[in-house]
């Protein structure tokens, strides 16, 4: 680390970029202490006091925000998840899935199941194959923007299993989606774990802002939605 | 000498350039088009929220707080993000920015590194300074990809490629794109991204070293994030062995909490969705997912300079969201390049000039590339009033300025000995009355003048000069009471 000594590693000594820096700040700022007000909404209005009216209501408005980003949405009863999957993932030869999915998902999936274990992980290669799904879970879903959070779980595996095939497929419970991102942030097991939001698919707007679906990550995004 | 260097320098004064680029009339479609577009995409989401002042108070609120309590939360962001396996290297400017990251990489090997977006790394010129050792940059952001491969500069914050279109982006993939396929590329948006996709595949699956930058930095957790929308962050996030983030020392959020404001402010602001497709946060390493080495570099370069000014600091809240640039109607017209900076528009207007020192090439001339019609303000998602600070640097600017002749201010204190006195105010318009008359004549009812003689040339460069009128108001007034009103007055 010869060039971070020199230029001020955590424990660079006198003259470094670091006290300079930590130096020029404390002499340039301001020194009036500030107040954060905090009194935007941390729960989204539901429009009705009954509970379960609402949670129909969020899921509702998830649905409604995934369609939109061109997403595919499925639901399902707890029963219904094998069949569903079996069902979604009929056309595709080779399922990749993280060490903690449920071995029943997959029970009536008649193609390949590769599964990225501790002792074997599956390498890039193995992911940029061809015709190649991953199937996951998430740790929550945000209802308002359509967003599902992936916090590297067991059922998630890691960041570059929903990254690199071109075909996501997504299992959300209901008790998994809360309303705005307020929530959804304080939900987080552990914010220092490798945390990915995905609201839609990749999708880039940079030509004459024409949204193109699909350029570096997955394609196709498919959401399957359990309640529970 | 504490300012900024690096690619936030006006090399021509931005009449000079704007002149240059008005000249485009593609490009003035182009970006009417863009603008007006994002424009309206951004007014639809962000009334779908109900406490969108709120949201901005509170992000506001937390920027200055972390204005005032910099020291501290950079100590934390470090304490923290070294615990979690990061190296934290600190760069004064934007040439030692350049030497830590361009160590970093030669100590890895690599001669190749690919790239995700990032303002801080365009704003130091890192990628000029990496190819200097022999490393090549490569931009993976479609945008960035395009202006990298036309060897031309970005024109806007969040769309930089924004002032091509498709057939003048199908031209620089099918001539500059190696292994294009040039026969079967056609203009349609959808070809040339998977094009950029396919030549930026094989990169992403054998980089070893990746650079970004980042959006947020969260001091309590030591956690970096981007947002982003096509997968190619993620990539570079997520497959290389080496992470090197360039951060301004500015991109502080205190707690992990805060995201909850800005994750809703910058999406909504920015490209007007209700959220970006992708955004990835990591906090140090993680074993067996993601890079196992990950450097970050504190950036200052003039962000020190910036925050010692009571009025102009409030430029440091900015979130590179370019909602100010889609509002402006000086940026409308003449695009990102007139401004010189890689901080273009109302926001780089005053955070330019104050990031370098006025001094610096034409940074002098950035303050006045506006028309203070406040749109930036309420576009701006952070609630920096970039009209009162454009004033206050303008004023900076004369004060500075103050006591050196200039042509201006001799012909206002000639012009202020001639009104201090009634007779010879009177006199000075009939003179003016009797020397204008055979120009009214030419002119006709238009009464204006398009171009004066020298020195007042320098006004009519940019307006028309009024003739005085025929007649005076007093005389006019006088007139009319005796042949109207004559009676009249009881």
């Amino acid at each position: 680390m010869t060039s971070a000594s020199r230029t001020g590693g955590a424990a660079a000594g006198q003259g470094s970029a670091r006290d300079e820096v930590l130096a020029r700040i404390r002499a340039a700022r301001p020194t009036e202490p500030v107040r954060v007000p905090r009194d935007y909404h941390t729960a989204p209005a539901t429009g009705t006091p009954d509970a379960g009216q609402a949670d129909r209501d969020r899921v509702e408005l998830l649905i409604d925000r995934l369609v939109d980003y061109r997403a595919t949405v499925r639901r399902c009863t707890p029963d219904g998840v094998t069949e569903a999957l079996a069902e979604l993932l009929g056309e595709v030869p080779t399922v990749v899935v993280p060490a903690g999915v449920p071995e029943g998902w997959l029970s009536a999936y008649p193609g390949g199941i590769r599964r990225d274990g501790d002792p074997d992980p599956l390498t890039v290669a193995d992911l940029d194959a061809p015709g190649l799904a991953v199937l996951t879970g998430c740790a929550v879903a945000i209802a308002e923007t359509g967003t599902l959070i992936l916090d590297g779980g067991p059922d998630q595996g890691r960041r570059l299993l929903s990254l690199v095939p071109d075909h996501h497929l997504c299992v959300v419970r209901t008790d998994q989606v809360v309303g705005g991102l307020p929530e959804a942030l304080a939900r987080l097991a552990d914010p220092t774990r490798p945390l990915t939001l995905v609201s839609g698919p990749s999708a880039t707007s940079d030509i004459e802002l024409d949204r193109v679906e699909g350029v570096h990550g997955p394609r196709r995004l498919e959401v399957l939605i359990v309640d529970g | 000498m504490t300012g900024g260097t690096g690619n936030i320098v006006a090399p021509l004064p931005f009449p000079t350039a704007a002149r240059r680029e008005l000249a485009d009339g593609q490009l003035r479609a182009n970006l009417r088009r863009a603008t007006h577009t994002i424009r309206d995409k951004r007014l639809r989401v962000v009334g779908e929220v109900p406490d969108w002042e709120a949201l901005r108070r509170s992000g506001a609120a937390i920027k200055d707080d972390v204005l005032a309590r910099m020291p501290e939360l950079l100590e934390q962001f470090e304490a923290a993000a070294i615990a979690a396996g990061a190296t934290v290297h600190w760069a004064r400017d934007s040439t030692e920015a350049c030497a830590v990251v361009t160590g970093l990489v030669q100590q890895t090997g690599s001669t190749e590194v690919v790239k995700v977006k990032s303002m801080a790394t365009q704003e130091i010129g890192l990628n000029e300074a990496l190819a200097e050792a022999g490393i090549a940059a490569v931009e993976t952001d479609l945008a960035e990809l395009i202006v990298q491969l036309a060897d031309d500069t970005p024109s806007h914050i969040l769309v930089p490629a924004i002032h091509y279109n498709r057939r003048q982006i199908r031209d620089i993939f099918a001539s500059r794109m190696p292994g294009v396929d040039v026969a079967s590329l056609t203009d349609e948006p959808a070809a040339l991204a998977e094009a950029a996709r396919r030549h930026l595949r094989a990169k992403f699956l054998s980089a070893r070293v990746a650079i970004s930058g980042a959006n947020f930095a969260i001091a309590e957790t030591g956690t970096l994030a981007v947002v982003e929308s096509e997968g190619n962050g993620r990539m570079c996030l997520t497959l290389p062995e080496t992470l090197i983030s360039v951060v301004g020392v500015e991109k502080l959020l205190p707690t992990f909490r805060d995201l909850e404001v800005f994750l809703q402010l910058l999406p909504r602001s920015s490209t007007g969705e209700r959220m970006n497709p992708y955004t990835s946060l990591w906090t140090g390493v993680t074993p067996g997912d993601g890079p196992q080495t990950l450097h970050i570099v504190l950036v200052d370069n003039g962000r020190t300079e910036t925050l010692a000014d009571p009025v102009g600091r409030q430029a440091l809240r900015c979130i590179r969201c370019s909602a100010c640039l889609n509002v402006c109607p000086v940026y409308e017209r003449v695009g990102g390049h007139a401004y010189g900076s890689v901080y273009p528009g109302p926001i780089g207007a005053i955070l330019s000039p104050q990031m370098t020192g006025p001094d610096a090439g034409a940074n002098r001339t950035l303050p006045y590339a506006s028309t203070l019609c406040g749109a930036c303000f309420d576009a701006c998602p952070v609630r920096i009033d970039i009209p009162q600070v454009l004033v206050h640097l303008r004023q900076r600017g004369v004060d500075a300025r103050r006591g050196r002749p200039s042509a201006e201010r001799t012909a206002m204190q000639a012009m202020s000995w001639v009104m201090r006195d009634r007779r010879r105010y009177a006199a000075a318009l009939r003179a003016a009355r009797r020397g204008s008359a055979p120009l009214r004549w030419v002119t006709g009812r238009r009464g204006q003048v398009r171009r004066l003689p020298w020195p007042l040339s320098a006004w009519t460069a940019s307006r028309d000069a009024p003739l005085p009128a025929a007649e005076t108001f007093r005389d006019w007034w006088a007139g009319r009471d005796r042949s109207t009103h004559g009676g009249g007055r009881s």
